[in-house]
């Protein structure tokens, strides 16, 4: 029992901590721009698939720099020539340039690596297990990524709070008219955050690329979580950003280890439910098979209870 | 003008969805004019949310998957029970269940708008195809649930076994909604939908509560997606888990938005258009779903009025037959316009046959002429045709829409004139 505690509060650390590599840069694009950017999940599979090809010529390791720099890059110009053109014709247009981006980036990765998952493996050098708990091994591959998820996002707060660079993006993300006028070059900071964000998520997609599996799908599998994580945490705001990224990882990975169910609970108490009695399939689920649910209930009830999320200043 | 003269592209749509069976008779063309019949039913639900009330859904697949599998097991339950239910009433078991699912989660997504909109449109999309995976007994696993149409009650004779058949029952249902969702924009409740799309705050002062409205036209959007999920399982006979997915979500957004959201008859366009492109684009080519992305992202960039609004925007000039003042500058651009289309098709055919089909070796045939994918000369002509009809393009694209907008005003003056 303690042994499960203790390996999914770690699991679940760190796919929180992951999910915040991603919905930081997304809360970030979005309180600047307005732009619930929608490929943004698009642009982790990228670096993950960036990452793949570069590990096959030179290694890991130059790919865990240079793909989200690339994608950065991408997103950049992604910014300035596609989303700059829309921006116009309001928000709902901007939503559907970057939904219909997504639709681009999956066939496009579906045509170049095709359509099964390809073998991104862990480096080497962290091919061991960095720790025996009780009768499990923890890869040491997981401890670099707790630690660079960490590393990043330090780094990300100080930059954000200790920055000049950081005064401006705050600045813009409220008063964007008025840092103008300040003589700054504002379409410029948001195009470097859009940027920033894109590398932020290749740099997530790289890091998880060898222990999950890269794989087509991968995009549109996690987006919607990293939608509910922003909005749970209130849109806009980093440290309800951080503290939805933490809860969503720990409850799924949690609930994924349970596997009671309703009917398992209730015939402790002596009413016997099987498959066959009214509303059956719902009695029988496990906690572990309604896990990938919990998430959307989290959205639905915070929307309703909480529009603006645990953190917000302003309504979604 | 006679008082009746509304009626008129009622009846000529009446004709042609009678006539086409003759025309097009082939199996294969009957499928596909099946498939548009209720796409086009489920494209135009789509666009009473976002064209008409401005609400973006991206989980609209959820009522018309939901009305599906009902209709699905009604079939199954009156062809076990043997009740004297005929099928052609089967439609409407499936816009009840879009009708009474919109109830339940419309009565939570449309307290907000906007971005939060679509943003529990897409939870809920996730979470009933997650729930799909969990309630095995409704949503019949992996396998999904079958059915059989030729099992319930005749009526003069009907079996509904030959597609003929199955056409016209789609047909008449598709006509029937076209005309009800028509009439639908033309009540006060439909004009209080464009209201609360275009400013929702003076909606509110008149005394209109914009929940209300966005709430009731969202039931409303969910009966027809039903209607059109019931008619999709009596055509396939079977229906899987995948119909409630982000999939056909997503892919009823491209359909509406591509069609052109602004007009009633964008989403009809677009319907038929899409159809036609899944089905026979898909026989020439393995990355048709990328045309149809890209397609979508370059109406959402420079026409974002659809293709029917690029058509229908000429109406005016050619009432006042300014139109031809605008065909030079057309003809201008045609040549660059073309030599980006050829240059694009030939980049990504050649890479989807150097990527995909890297074991068939380097030869490779695009539209009859055979030519070497891995041939530098190809490579060459296609970064010419994209570099030089670009460049050209951006240079007379501001041609164009001068010429279109003088036409235009001409076109306004002489009807001020008259």
């Amino acid at each position: 029992m303690l042994e499960l505690i203790l390996f999914s509060s770690l699991n679940g650390l760190l796919y929180g901590l992951l999910l915040f590599l991603l919905a930081s840069g997304l809360t970030l694009i979005f309180s600047m721009m307005g732009v619930l950017n929608f490929a943004h999940a698009s642009f982790y599979m990228l670096g993950a698939y960036f990452g793949y090809q570069i590990s096959l010529h030179v290694g890991y390791w130059p790919g865990l720099v240079l793909a989200p720099l690339l994608v950065g890059g991408i997103g950049a110009l992604v910014e300035r020539y596609g989303l700059r053109t829309v921006h116009k014709f309001g928000h709902v247009a901007e939503l559907l340039f970057t939904f219909g981006l997504a639709f681009i980036i999956e066939e496009l990765v579906q045509m170049v690596w095709g359509k099964i998952p390809v073998d991104y493996r862990v480096p080497e050098l962290l091919n061991f297990s960095a720790f025996t708990l009780f009768s499990t091994t923890y890869p040491a591959f997981r401890m670099f990524m707790l630690c660079m998820s960490v590393v990043v996002f330090i780094a990300l707060l100080l930059l954000l709070t200790r920055t000049r660079v950081g005064l401006i993006i705050r600045a813009a993300l409220s008063h964007p008219n008025m840092v103008g006028a300040l003589g700054h070059n504002v379409p410029m900071v948001f195009m470097l955050v859009f940027g920033v964000g894109c590398g932020l998520a290749a740099l997530a997609g790289v890091i998880a690329g060898p222990a999950l599996v890269t794989q087509p799908a991968m995009a549109a599998s996690l987006g919607p979580i990293l939608f509910v994580v922003v909005v749970v945490g209130g849109l806009g705001s980093l440290p309800g950003a951080f503290i939805a990224s933490l809860a969503i990882g720990l409850i799924q990975t949690f609930a994924v280890a349970v596997n009671v169910s309703v009917a398992d609970v209730l015939g402790h108490v002596g009413i016997t439910l099987t498959r066959d009695s009214i509303g059956g399939d719902l009695w029988m689920a496990t906690v572990a098979q309604v896990a990938p649910i919990i998430p959307y209930m989290l959205l639905v009830l915070v929307l309703i209870f909480r529009p603006k999320g645990l953190m917000g200043d302003r309504d979604t | 003008m006679n008082r009746h003269s509304y009626l008129l592209p009622w009846f000529v749509a009446a004709a042609v969805v009678l006539v086409l069976p003759y025309v097009f008779t082939s199996g294969a063309a009957l499928t596909m004019m099946s498939l548009m019949g209720f796409a086009i039913i489920f494209a135009l639900s789509f666009n009473m949310l976002l064209g008409q009330t401005g609400m973006l859904s991206f989980g609209h697949a959820v009522y018309y998957g939901l009305g599906g599998f009902m209709t699905a097991h009604a079939l199954n339950v009156i062809a076990a029970g043997k009740w004297p239910i005929p099928l052609p009433v089967l439609p409407l078991v499936g816009g009840l269940t879009g009708l009474s699912f919109a109830i339940l989660f419309g009565w939570v997504s449309t307290k907000r708008a906007g971005t939060a909109f679509s943003m529990i449109s897409l939870g809920i999309g996730e979470l009933v195809a997650a729930c799909s995976l969990i309630l095995r007994g409704f949503f019949g696993g992996e396998g999904g649930v079958s059915t059989s149409r030729t099992e319930t009650l005749r009526l003069f004779g009907i079996s509904f076994g030959p597609q003929i058949q199955v056409y016209y029952l789609i047909a008449a249902w598709c006509l029937l909604c076209m005309v009800a969702m028509y009439a639908f924009t033309r009540t006060p409740l439909g004009r209080m939908c464009n209201a609360v799309r275009d400013n929702p705050e003076r909606a509110e002062f008149v005394g209109y509560s914009t929940q209300m409205v966005r709430f009731i036209a969202f039931c409303v959007a969910g009966f027809f997606a039903g209607v059109a999920g019931g008619l999709a399982a009596i055509h396939y006979e079977i229906v899987t888990a995948s119909v409630v997915g982000a999939v056909p979500s997503g892919y009823v957004l491209l359909m509406a938005y591509i069609g052109g959201v602004a007009f009633f008859i964008g989403p009809i366009i677009g319907a038929v258009l899409m159809t036609l492109l899944q089905i026979s684009l898909s026989d020439y080519t393995g990355a048709w779903q990328l045309y149809v992305g890209v397609m979508f992202v370059l109406v959402v960039m420079y026409a974002p009025w659809g293709l029917g609004g690029l058509v229908l925007m000429h109406g005016p000039l050619l009432s006042a037959g300014t139109f031809r003042r605008v065909l030079p500058a057309y003809a201008l651009v045609a040549l660059p316009s073309a030599m980006l289309f050829v240059g694009g098709v030939l980049l990504v055919e050649t890479s989807h046959h150097l990527l995909v089909k890297a074991t068939e070796g380097p030869a490779m045939q695009l539209l009859g002429v055979d030519y070497a994918a891995n041939s530098p000369l190809v490579w060459i002509a296609i970064v010419v045709l994209l570099v030089v009809g670009g460049v050209l393009l951006k240079r007379l694209a501001p041609r164009v829409s001068e010429a279109f907008h003088a036409a235009r005003q001409d076109a306004l003056s002489k009807r001020i004139a008259a």
